[in-house]
């Protein structure tokens, strides 16, 4: 058998069915739904067997079309630097606000992505982000919650 | 059907719902021309957006990005000779030899006109045959339902696995247990929370969908270094061409519509098949209906070759609404994003639909017809600008779809541990793609996971535990064996490839 990453990542799922599974069996349910022919773990017990079955057979089964990927040619350095700045705005947005925070996570992922021209950065970030804001807000009537605009007064 | 059909067209020809199928075939079409970024991203971007109005607007408005991202996907197929989406490689296989003969603009108008009459016929099948079909559905029962979850699944993992049918049904699994997150429909236990109060509610469909597609697509497009947007910045404006087709080629384009049209809206109907299976049957099927001299002509710019998936995948878009719109049960992977997206607006698509929301069901029906008439008026004078503004490079696209995915989070739950799953979701799903793990399969299941195991409850409990439901009647009996041939087959092919 050949150990590609097709095969890791099934062995991977096939743990994750495994775990998925057991706990299947852990869930909870009433005692009088104990032994009826449906109750809330039946369903996630089927899967949990699915997910050995299908993951099983990939493991085993030959793998005629193998995925090559050619590592060093990836970018992972910029994509680490991105789903980063993505934690980072995930992480304040309720904070400080949206505005403000989405507009600092559009400069940061323009600049970390190479680009330079910072009038175009500008207006595709704080002006951008106020006409989205409005559209949202003040056409779509959608709550967009923003403690710093509501600090400085813009917002009510 | 008279009375339905003025319902919807007084829904569908208000202002505002007009200007959504404007709006959204613009903004399909500029998504729909970005290779790697489909139907489904499109559609999914607007999810937020649709919450804002109320249902049969937010359904219009979808529609409309559907086919825009499809017109949208044969235009860089034509110019670029790079599909946007699947469903639009064949069509690349004359219209780029037609755009580099200079012929670019002529192409352009084959593709639309042919679009045009593949989804105009198409939505007049569908306007036939969709309430006959919600009739006919009323008789379905649980385990017949159960049954046809089981085959759509089934059957989007073979056609959408590119060979790798077994990686497809692992997917279906995982989608499946990620819709079982949450509390149960019936006893409310909570299962698979581990504790944690934020997936009590289970997980969000838009995250989800977002995190697998619009995310994960942006960080692919950076993690394999490629630039979706670099060759429409070589299109030069002066090469199209005229747009004017002559009356050899209307003779030509007359034959082949009116054929492919039929084989597109069957193959849409069908669960898991869609327009990249309509598009490569009608090519296919055109290539032998043909004289032999127009045979030759077939991949060196061919009006039929052109015209036949063009036709065939438009009108595969408007036949995979016939399952959605009458079963309440979707056959395509883009369509599972609309069934997600109407359940959000508590509505349930299914043989009563046309009953209890005849505006939803018609309205949807007519904005089709429309939405063809506004693509053809509005996009096709417009494909040379829509493709400059294609040359927005990768640097400003990437962020703002990243923008986009995590404001549709963010507007719906207010909840940073959504935001830090959807990123989680999307890193995996990244990571998965890179070995051809589908994404489809996946979202189809996660849509249908609460309906089936809900089928699957009623039909367990009515045959008091016994698994005899699925032969008891004929019909759950035939869907079942459909099933069982399909996962054979896969797995046979599997095993002789080696």
């Amino acid at each position: 058998m050949n150990i590609n990453t097709t095969k890791i990542i099934s062995l991977l799922f096939f743990i994750f069915s495994a775990f998925y599974l057991y706990t299947a069996y852990q869930i909870q349910v009433f005692t009088f739904d104990e032994n009826a022919p449906f109750n809330a773990r039946t369903f996630p017990i089927y899967l949990g067997y699915a997910g050995l079955f299908f993951s099983g057979l990939k493991l085993i089964l030959p793998d005629p079309n193998t995925i090559k990927v050619e590592h060093r040619t990836l970018e992972y350095k910029k994509t680490a630097i991105l789903v980063l700045i993505a934690i980072i705005y995930g992480a304040t947005i309720l904070k400080i606000g949206y505005f403000l925070t989405t507009s600092l996570f559009l400069i940061a992922s323009y600049y970390f992505l190479g680009e330079r021209r910072w009038i175009l950065m500008f207006l595709l970030s704080f002006p951008f982000v106020a006409a989205f804001m409005y559209l949202l807000h003040g056409v779509l009537d959608i709550y967009l919650r923003d403690p710093f605009l509501q600090m400085i007064g813009v917002m009510g | 059907m008279i009375e339905g059909i003025l319902i919807g067209l007084t829904t569908a020809l208000t202002f505002q719902n007009i200007l959504m199928v404007m709006i959204g075939c613009f903004f399909g079409t500029i998504i729909g021309m970005l290779p790697g970024l489909g139907p489904m991203t499109a559609i999914a971007l607007m999810i937020p957006i649709t919450y804002g109005f109320d249902p049969a607007t937010g359904l219009i408005l979808m529609a409309g990005v559907y086919y825009g991202a499809v017109f949208g996907g044969s235009t860089s197929s034509i110019l670029l000779n790079a599909p946007g989406v699947p469903g639009t490689v064949a069509t690349s296989f004359d219209g780029y030899p037609m755009a580099q003969q200079g012929k670019a603009g002529k192409a352009l108008a084959i593709a639309a006109w042919s679009s045009f009459a593949g989804g105009t016929l198409a939505a007049i099948y569908l306007l036939f045959m969709a309430p006959s079909l919600s009739k006919v559905s009323l008789s379905f029962r649980s385990p017949d339902y159960f049954a046809l979850m089981i085959l759509g699944l089934t059957a989007i993992a073979a056609f959408s696995s590119k060979g790798q049918f077994i990686k497809a049904m692992m997917m279906v699994v995982l989608g499946l247990m990620l819709a079982s997150v949450g509390q149960d429909s019936l006893s409310d236990i909570t299962r698979f929370t581990f504790n944690n109060m934020n997936l009590t509610d289970g997980i969000s469909f838009v995250l989800v969908v977002m995190a697998t597609f619009a995310m994960s697509e942006a960080l692919t497009i950076i993690l394999k270094r490629n630039d979706p947007t670099a060759a429409a910045k070589q299109v030069s404006l002066t090469e199209l061409g005229s747009i004017k087709i002559d009356k050899e080629e209307r003779a030509k384009m007359l034959k082949t519509i009116p054929r492919t049209s039929i084989i597109g809206f069957i193959i849409g109907v069908l669960p898991g098949a869609g327009a990249t299976i309509a598009s490569f049957l009608a090519y296919g099927m055109e290539r032998n209906l043909v004289s032999d001299e127009e045979k030759e002509k077939f991949g060196k710019g061919s009006v039929h070759g052109l015209a036949a998936p063009e036709t065939a995948n438009n009108a595969a878009c408007s036949g995979a609404f016939v399952p959605l719109l009458t079963l309440g049960i979707p056959g395509s992977g883009t369509t599972a994003v609309m069934l997600g997206a109407l359940l959000g607006f508590g509505i349930q698509p299914g043989p009563r639909l046309y009953v209890t929301n005849p505006e939803i069901f018609w309205s949807v029906i007519m904005s089709m017809y429309i939405g063809m008439v506004i693509l053809l008026i509005l996009n096709l004078p417009l494909i040379p600008y829509i493709a400059r503004i294609l040359a927005v490079p990768k640097n400003y696209l990437i962020p703002l779809i990243l923008f986009f995915s995590i404001t549709g989070i963010y507007v719906m739950s207010f909840n940073n541990f959504d935001i830090y799953l959807m990123i989680g979701i999307a890193v995996v799903a990244t990571f998965m793609r890179l070995y051809d793990f589908p994404m489809p399969p996946l979202i189809l299941a996660f849509v249908l996971g609460g309906l089936m195991e809900e089928n699957l409850r009623r039909s367990l409990l009515l045959s008091d535990g016994s698994w005899t439901f699925l032969w008891d009647r004929t019909l759950t009996a035939c869907i079942l064996a459909t099933t069982i041939s399909i996962v054979i087959w896969h797995i046979y092919k599997t095993i002789i490839k080696k």
